[in-house]
């Protein structure tokens, strides 16, 4: 399950917002304005099950996302989820890599210390002997430009 | 019958008579008679993977989700620590201090190693560079990339991390280094093809052994390697995987 933010763990000022996640899950979001920069060449990967749970993260995941290892393997992918970025997104996402297609998009994600991130991330479905077996997103670092764009769009689309 | 093994070009021309010795090697302890064929470039070898000639391949892992989802072919074992990992360079005098502020039009020198410049491309995407908006100034080794650098025939590199940390110290010296991947799971592996597929549980550990005894790690030697660590389905399936979500 997905637990609610917790006051300790923000660092610096913060504003408070419940997000309804999938499956009429409500949780309380602390959040901050301070961007975590991304980290040059590395690339942060995540793998979930069917159900978008988390199955697997590499180190970098574990850095960016301020969450321990044990923290996130179990998690629904959600707990990422920053208020700022529209469900619509999501929504494609999913659509598209249970057409059995490749999925790809600039994402603000949240930390577990309230701060935010940016990211390329592409997402595709794990195919193993013809079946789905859970979904891999492998995330690079976006340009400055394409963040610019995503601010300025994404407000557009609640 | 004979079988044929063949090796990446981008690893054949510092260890090539390391091969040889490898593939004398693999003969005698498995009893199977295997002609090792070398190719001049990436473009001469898949052919004669389409053509269904090879039966074990040295694969650059930017070839694998060919061989293994076209072809049948299956992993056998990867190099100790063998990560391929990529490096963005420019002169040591350019003013440029961060990817962010190249600008369309950059000429970008790399050699046809597929993994290796897929991961550079990949490096200078927060500079909005893409294939569509770079002068390519393609090379034939790492060494012609940093003289394309030195004589400002091009303004960025991409390395191999090896090859570059393996350039002298004088022509380091007058590079600059802006990003250093640290991937950690890209890696070339040693491949088996359907036909030999009966032998190859056998042959995985024939070669995961091959570093107990000295003749074997004298073999190993040759190729610039310590340790053949086995690579099992799942490893190599999420490799291909990963390097499709790249190639996008
Ligand atoms: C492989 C994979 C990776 C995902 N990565 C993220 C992520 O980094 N951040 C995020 O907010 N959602 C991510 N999602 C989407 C979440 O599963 C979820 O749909 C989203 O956070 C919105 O929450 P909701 O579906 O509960 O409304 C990912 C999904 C998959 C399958």
């Amino acid at each position: 399950m997905i637990a609610d933010m917790n006051a300790k763990d923000i660092v610096g000022d913060y504003q408070e917002v419940s997000l309804q996640l999938y499956g009429s899950v409500k949780r309380k979001i602390l959040y901050t304005q301070i961007e975590t920069p991304y980290p040059d060449g590395k690339l942060i990967v995540s793998t979930t099950n069917p159900e978008g749970i988390i199955t697997h993260v590499n180190r970098s995941f574990v850095e960016m996302s301020g969450y321990r290892e044990e923290e996130l393997i179990g998690a629904p992918h959600s707990i990422l989820r920053h208020p700022d970025m529209p469900p619509a997104a999501f929504k494609d996402l999913w659509d598209t890599v249970q057409r059995g297609e490749k999925w790809q998009g600039f994402v603000k994600n949240l930390r577990k210390d309230g701060g935010y991130y940016w990211v390329k991330a592409t997402v595709i479905p794990n195919v193993r002997a013809g079946k789905v077996v859970g979904y891999t997103s492998v995330r690079r670092k976006p340009s400055r430009s394409k963040i610019e764009e995503c601010c300025k769009l994404y407000p557009t689309l609640f | 019958m004979s079988f044929q093994f063949t090796v990446s070009p981008d690893f054949t021309p510092d260890h090539l008579s390391g091969w040889y010795i490898f593939n004398t090697w693999l003969q005698k302890q498995t009893g199977i008679a295997i002609h090792l064929e070398m190719y001049n470039d990436f473009q001469g070898q898949r052919d004669a993977i389409q053509a269904d000639t090879v039966d074990l391949i040295y694969a650059n892992p930017f070839d694998a989700a060919m061989l293994v989802r076209e072809k049948g072919f299956l992993p056998l074992v990867k190099a100790e620590g063998a990560a391929d990992e990529a490096l963005i360079v420019v002169n040591a005098d350019s003013a440029i201090n961060d990817v962010a502020d190249l600008k369309p039009g950059t000429r970008v020198a790399y050699t046809e190693d597929p993994d290796v410049r897929l991961m550079g491309m990949i490096m200078l995407e927060p500079g909005d560079l893409n294939n569509n908006n770079i002068v390519p100034v393609l090379a034939d080794n790492y060494v012609l990339v940093a003289k394309h650098l030195l004589k400002v025939e091009a303004d960025v590199g991409i390395f191999l991390a090896g090859a570059y940390d393996d350039l002298s110290a004088m022509v380091k010296n007058q590079l600059k280094v802006l990003v250093r991947s640290q991937i950690s799971v890209i890696h070339h592996a040693l491949m088996i093809g359907p036909r030999l597929q009966e032998r190859r549980e056998d042959i995985q550990n024939l070669l995961v052994e091959m570093s107990n005894d000295d003749k074997g790690r004298g073999v190993l030697q040759s190729l610039g390697f310590t340790v053949w660590q086995k690579v099992d389905n799942e490893e190599m399936e999420f490799m291909i995987d990963l390097m499709d979500t790249l190639n996008t």
